[in-house]
């Protein structure tokens, strides 16, 4: 392994859902600042759900579109910063912009089994001279080797690294090692993976990608991402660093910035508690945690009952708003149950 | 009493799914027949269904029909927003109405529950149908607009993978950047996004859309006149959609307002599942109707 790991971290993207995606333009400035200094190759900034995903469905941002991402190119010194796309979310006018304000790596994302809409998208992005890369959402939703079939026409739309994205945290360290293999073996692209900690996976899973020989690993500090999180970046590199895995990250910047600014930003603590569990073992988006909480608050259900039930529908990344009606229909379904036992 | 009614002839350009659906709605209607269907693939399942239902296929596009152009007056273009920005040109130039289902938009928008009464189509030459999530939420918009002012509408459409051909997936943009006008434009709202989510579920999911709008004023007066407005636009466009529904019953909050509707298709030619698909070629369909009515009164007149 002498080649060195490029590292995407996403506190500012990922992260954006666990704090409802409220962080202010100070907050990503001392945050840029910290992740460019303690090395990290590419800073991720955007709304949760990518360019153009403040919204009603997904939540509005506490600054602007052109804010979040001036505010981290204006102090990302040495770090590349980046966004995400998800095409039927973002367009292409919206990627233009963000390439104007200074972005350089843009990631297109879409459901594993749907990489065609991503065709005008990354076609776009290499168009703009942009470090482009094709994201496979939910990549445990398919079998490796359909993933390797939708990443291939990633691959001829002209991506330069393809992701595997376990973004409900439900692979196993065995799922990844088939997916990135078979990855490494017939794409012509670098490879990345980005992990959730739902089944207290994330660190584990994403060195066995690294073991399969990817490119590009996502980080954030402290975990700061959807559901669980993703792969604590100060875990990470303490963990890299003991098997000797080359990377430019300082790992005692990074353990101080999670400890002394990160955690005390959360709003929810970002941990492995029922519900963040519950994603990775039903194998539900991890965006989809708050959203469930609070609808499982306001209609009286149980929140992991809402999760069941929205894996059962095969519900894919973006559709939150089909969340309100399964907890309608438990809070009926529960009504008619007392009514019986009365 | 059984008066002869004139079918007003329609040629279809684009034999892919839409353009077979259509077929099969135009066969129905009491007042248009389908004459023509226009493709470029001789090898086409839509083509031979075409000529199965006595229809006169056409192998070789646009340049094809120009030599029978005289077999039909009202012209759909079931194809791209690219070949009908050539095709809209040579269809005036034949005299035709054209009634556009792609994202071209060279022609106003029709939402026939909404605005084909009053947008003069008889007078038109090409009209655009938006898109099949604007067929489906706009109306929705409009019936709160049409109570209290709407300072944004939001929607979200789900389709199923299965029923989003290449067209929509490689045109993806267009999809939300024109329903979001059209729910502007024809629903009233200042500001608008759209995002479209697609499903690969089996078995497939029905079209769903989640429609949220947020009202300038609220009461529960207000609420009460919003619901009948929507409940009233439901039942218009059931008229032409039979399998337009409420998914949910409508949330009021404050100042949002949050419908979910689902659409089932009539499973014509393209399955169920396929509302998304069913509930644009009804609204062409019905806005054809709506011209062959007034075509076939100037008949008279003249005669």
């Amino acid at each position: 392994m002498g080649k060195q790991l490029v590292i995407n971290d996403v506190t500012l993207r990922d992260g954006m859902h666990a704090i409802s995606h409220q962080y202010s333009k100070e907050q990503i400035a001392e945050l840029t600042r910290l992740l460019d200094d303690s090395g990290v190759d590419i800073i991720e900034a955007t709304h949760g759900d990518g360019l153009g995903g403040s919204s009603i469905q997904y939540g509005f941002s506490k600054e602007t579109e052109d804010d979040i991402i001036r505010t981290a190119v204006e102090n990302a010194k040495n770090a590349k910063v980046g966004v995400l796309l998800l095409p039927g979310v973002g367009t292409i006018e919206h990627l233009e912009n963000a390439h104007q304000l200074g972005a350089q790596v843009v990631r297109v994302a879409t459901h594993c089994t749907e990489a065609d809409v991503s065709e005008q998208h990354i076609k776009a992005g290499v168009r703009l001279g942009m470090d482009t890369v094709g994201f496979l959402m939910m990549s445990h939703r398919t079998s490796p080797e359909n993933l390797l079939e939708e990443a291939k026409k990633m691959e001829s739309y002209g991506a330069q690294t393809i992701y595997v994205v376990d973004s409900a945290g439900a692979l196993t360290m065995d799922d990844v090692r088939s997916r990135v293999s078979l990855f490494k073996q017939h794409l012509s692209t670098k490879i990345g993976f980005h992990a959730h900690n739902n089944l207290s996976l994330g660190v584990a899973n994403s060195i066995v990608a690294i073991q399969e020989g990817v490119d590009r690993i996502d980080a954030s500090l402290a975990g700061m991402g959807a559901g669980a999180g993703n792969a604590a970046l100060e875990q990470l590199v303490a963990v890299m660093n003991r098997m000797g895995i080359s990377h430019n990250v300082d790992l005692y910047k990074v353990m101080d910035a999670a400890e002394n600014v990160m955690k005390p930003m959360m709003v929810r603590p970002v941990q492995i508690d029922r519900l963040s569990l519950m994603l990775g073992y039903t194998g539900v988006y991890s965006s989809f945690l708050l959203f469930a909480e609070r609808a499982g608050k306001e209609y009286g259900v149980d929140a992991r009952d809402i999760l069941v039930k929205i894996a059962e529908m095969n519900a894919v990344g973006g559709q939150e708003d089909w969340i309100i009606g399964v907890a309608q229909d438990l809070a009926k379904e529960k009504q008619i149950k007392r009514g019986i036992e009365i | 009493m059984n008066m002869i009614k004139r079918k007003v002839k329609c040629a279809i350009i684009g034999s892919g799914n839409i353009g077979t659906d259509l077929m099969y709605k135009l066969l129905r209607s009491e007042l248009l027949e389908p004459t023509v269907m226009v493709g470029i693939d001789p090898q086409s399942k839509g083509l031979a269904l075409a000529k199965e239902h006595g229809l006169t296929p056409v192998y070789n596009g646009i340049e094809g029909f120009k030599e029978i152009h005289e077999k039909a007056d009202i012209v759909f273009e079931a194809t791209s927003a690219k070949a009908h920005l050539t095709n809209a040109k040579i269809l005036k130039e034949l005299g035709k109405k054209a009634i556009d289902l792609t994202p071209a938009a060279v022609g106003p928008f029709i939402i026939p529950s909404v605005n084909l009464e009053t947008s003069d189509v008889t007078n038109l030459d090409n009209v655009n149908m938006v898109t099949c999530g604007g067929q489906a939420t706009v109306p929705i918009v409009k019936a709160i607009s049409n109570v209290v002012n709407v300072s944004y509408a939001e929607v979200v459409a789900a389709i199923s993978s299965k029923s989003a051909g290449p067209g929509t997936r490689q045109n993806i943009d267009e999809f939300t950047v024109t329903t979001a006008k059209a729910l502007k434009e024809v629903g009233g709202a200042k500001e608008s996004k759209t995002l479209i989510v697609l499903n690969p579920a089996e078995p497939p999911v029905l079209m769903r859309n989640t429609i949220f709008v947020k009202i300038e004023d609220h009461s529960e007066e207000l609420y009460i006149q919003i619901r009948e407005s929507i409940d009233q636009m439901v039942k218009v466009l059931q008229d032409y959609v039979p399998g337009y529904r409420y998914k949910s019953e409508p949330v009021f909050k404050g100042d949002l307002v949050t419908v979910q509707v689902e659409v089932e298709g009539m499973g014509d030619f393209l399955p169920k599942y396929s509302g998304n698909l069913d509930i644009i070629t009804s609204a062409a369909v019905r806005t054809a109707e709506i011209m062959a009515e007034a075509m076939n009164k100037e008949v008279k007149i003249n005669g």
